[in-house]
């Protein structure tokens, strides 16, 4: 046993010295016309040989340190405790979820505008990940390209405002409508397709969407993005400091109150945090109908659910569809609040934050995914200053997080057991 | 007056037919047993009836009705329930819940009436009734599985192997209730293993052998043929 630790522990060693001593103990420095190899500082060299000491030492001794992480829940004040009664987890779940919309309305008055800038972020992440959890934690259907029907609802703004200058009120219903559309044509032949196979194929999709934009110079400006899309408006009243439109007058002169650049990001905010509330109370409508139900229960046992009768396609698409529908959503406030958007925006691995979200928050569980949305925003943005190695922490932290609740924040629970006492 | 008829079933997977022109005739208000060794096509012939997959040749009539091609959403709801091999529950959503799908396409009220009647006829479900249906033993899960295929009012009920991997009293207990849905006149059409019991409470019995009928008689008959008792009495 104690052999095997140590060879597997030099082994390990060895391997970190052959790694990153040709990616930190060599250079390449161009003289001239010439590249020259040279070797590091001294300091560098000994950087090497303490790190492969480091994995030395914890692979020795790795079964304790990972036996400790383990006990790791323990630290945890909730965990031996019994889970809570159903209905007293529901109202709880409910009173917290409304502190956090009655917080998350006073939050920009109390904060700088950066912080409201971000915050607005995490709330378009929230809708995404609210629209994503129906696809992924309720129907069972892995989908990494999601960031497709994102790219819809903001390309379609971007679009109509260009070609006929749509206000983003009227565009908001179109771009969701239009997302949803979009993944119903594209859920339509795919979701015969189960597991990997599924997720393969989705993941196609959504590069075949960035491409066409990125490539479709013509109507989408190609990799330029399209500029100078609107802000909304309140009732008529723009927010910049001179009205652009005809028509509309600007929100400071309507109230008589002097110009500030933060009325506009406050206002932004706002809209977003109403979106994301509406998001999360229809996709709760939706969980509660028998709908909600007929996603699990293909996502349970495919079989048993056709032989009740339940069209496979027709439960599958609707959580496509809907899925889809609150992407759009999202990406039309994402592009109203950038004001431009490019293919760049759209890419892999935005698919995949929103279904790490997913996976961090609990699959199916609400309140997990908002939560979990706020962390995997805010954290790196948190971590910027240590620059390069933010992503570094961020994937650190990830993976503790995997280890310490393997289920997610706050996992879906069911059970509920209640025993008669007995004589 | 029949229930359900196959007229010449053929039914391939891909290119290997495991069905070859099976004819069955289950009649109204009886319990119909097929027995078979395993891989004679037991399971084949009652997907083929659910439509999953289709047969390739033959017609398969349901209370009149041709379903040969229709799709399985549209014949499961027409007043046939299968209580599929394995029970398959969803196993993360509650009891309730698990009734509550079966009864998918009928209204509230007669959701909130068959579930009353299936916890009439399995207390046990009822003392479970918000626990996740994967926690429960395999008898409950059958229990579970015969209550979801109640829950939509079915005319007829096809159970695939009730008995697989229960304890025996248990097996006597599902038995009795499948003797107890005949009295309130329901069809049923049992496939079974277990073919001593299975052949005990059928009114008639097929035995099916490499995808042909072989013997078709009654129960009581059946249970007498040397045959039979050779091959699935053991002796």
């Amino acid at each position: 046993m104690a052999a095997n630790n140590m060879r597997h522990a030099l082994f390990c060693a060895i391997v970190t010295l052959i790694i990153s001593f040709p990616i930190l103990g060599l250079s390449l420095e161009a003289k001239g016309v010439n590249i020259t190899l040279s070797g590091a500082k001294t300091s560098t060299y000994v950087a090497i040989v303490l790190a492969a000491v480091a994995v030395f030492v914890f692979q020795i001794f790795r079964d304790t340190f990972m036996g400790a992480l383990g006990k790791l829940p323990n630290l945890n004040p909730l965990a031996g405790r019994e889970p809570m009664e159903q209905t007293k987890r529901v109202k709880l779940e409910s009173w917290l979820l409304t502190g956090i919309v009655v917080f998350a309305l006073f939050w920009p008055f109390l904060v700088s505008r950066g912080s409201v800038d971000l915050a607005t972020l995490v709330l378009i992440y929230i809708m995404l990940a609210l629209g994503l959890n129906v696809v992924v934690g309720l129907a069972g259907l892995l989908d990494l390209g999601y960031v497709a029907f994102y790219a819809v609802g903001a390309y379609t703004f971007a679009l109509l405002s260009q070609y006929t200058g749509i206000s983003f009120w009227m565009a908001l219903p179109i771009g969701a409508l239009l997302a949803g559309l979009t993944g119903m044509i594209l859920g339509f032949p795919v979701l015969r397709l189960r597991g990997d196979y599924l997720a393969i194929v989705t993941l196609g999709f959504g590069e075949i969407i960035r491409i066409l934009l990125n490539n479709w110079t013509t109507l989408t400006g190609g990799p330029n993005g399209i500029g100078g899309i609107p802000e909304p408006t309140l009732f008529g009243m723009e927010f910049g400091r001179r009205v652009k439109e005809e028509g509309n007058t600007s929100f400071h002169e309507t109230f008589g109150i002097a110009y500030s650049g933060e009325h506009k990001v406050i206002f932004l905010y706002l809209i977003a945090l109403v979106l994301a509330v509406i998001t999360a109370l229809i996709i709760r409508r939706f969980m509660r109908m028998p709908v909600g139900r007929a996603w699990e229960a293909l996502r349970e046992d495919e079989i048993a659910a056709r032989s009740l009768g339940l069209s496979r396609t027709a439960v599958k698409l609707s959580a496509f569809t809907i899925g889809a529908f609150f992407a759009g959503f999202a990406g039309t406030v994402f592009a109203s609040k950038q004001g431009f958007i490019s293919p760049e925006s759209f890419v892999f691995l935005e698919s995949a934050i929103i279904l790490a979200i997913v996976v961090l928050g609990g699959m199916g569980s609400q309140l997990g995914v908002i939560l979990a949305a706020i962390a995997v925003t805010i954290l790196p943005e948190l971590a910027r200053e240590f620059s390069e190695y933010r992503m570094l922490i961020f994937g650190a932290a990830m993976v503790l997080m995997m280890v310490w609740r393997p289920q997610g924040l706050l996992p879906v629970r069911r059970i509920q057991i209640t025993l008669n006492k007995q004589g | 007056m029949s229930m359900l008829v196959l007229e010449d079933v053929h039914t391939h997977y891909g290119k290997i037919e495991a069905l070859h022109g099976v004819s069955v005739e289950v009649n109204k208000g009886e319990i119909v047993s097929l027995i078979g060794a395993n891989g004679a096509g037991k399971t084949t012939l009652l997907m083929t009836v659910c439509g999953m997959p289709q047969a390739s040749s033959g017609r398969i009539i349901l209370e009149g009705r041709d379903i040969t091609n229709e799709p399985t959403a549209q014949i499961m709801r027409s007043g046939l329930a299968i209580v599929p091999e394995g029970r398959r529950i969803f196993s993360g959503l509650t009891v309730e819940e698990n009734l509550h799908m079966g009864g998918f396409f009928t209204s509230k009220s007669e959701i909130r009436k068959n579930q009353a009647h299936v916890y009439e006829l399995f207390p046990r479900l009822k003392e479970r009734e918000h626990q996740r249906a994967g926690t429960m033993s395999g008898g409950e899960q059958q229990m579970l599985a015969i209550g979801r295929a109640l829950m939509s009012n079915p005319h007829m009920i096809i159970l695939d192997e009730p008995s697989l991997g229960l304890a025996p009293l248990i097996i006597k207990q599902i038995f009795e209730i499948i003797g107890h849905l005949r009295d309130e006149g329901i069809t049923v059409f049992l496939v079974e293993q277990n073919a001593h019991q299975a052949l005990h409470l059928a009114d008639r019995g097929y035995v099916l052998e490499t995808g042909k009928i072989r013997l078709h008689d009654t129960g009581k008959n059946l249970l007498e043929n040397p045959d039979v008792q050779n091959a699935y009495l053991g002796g």
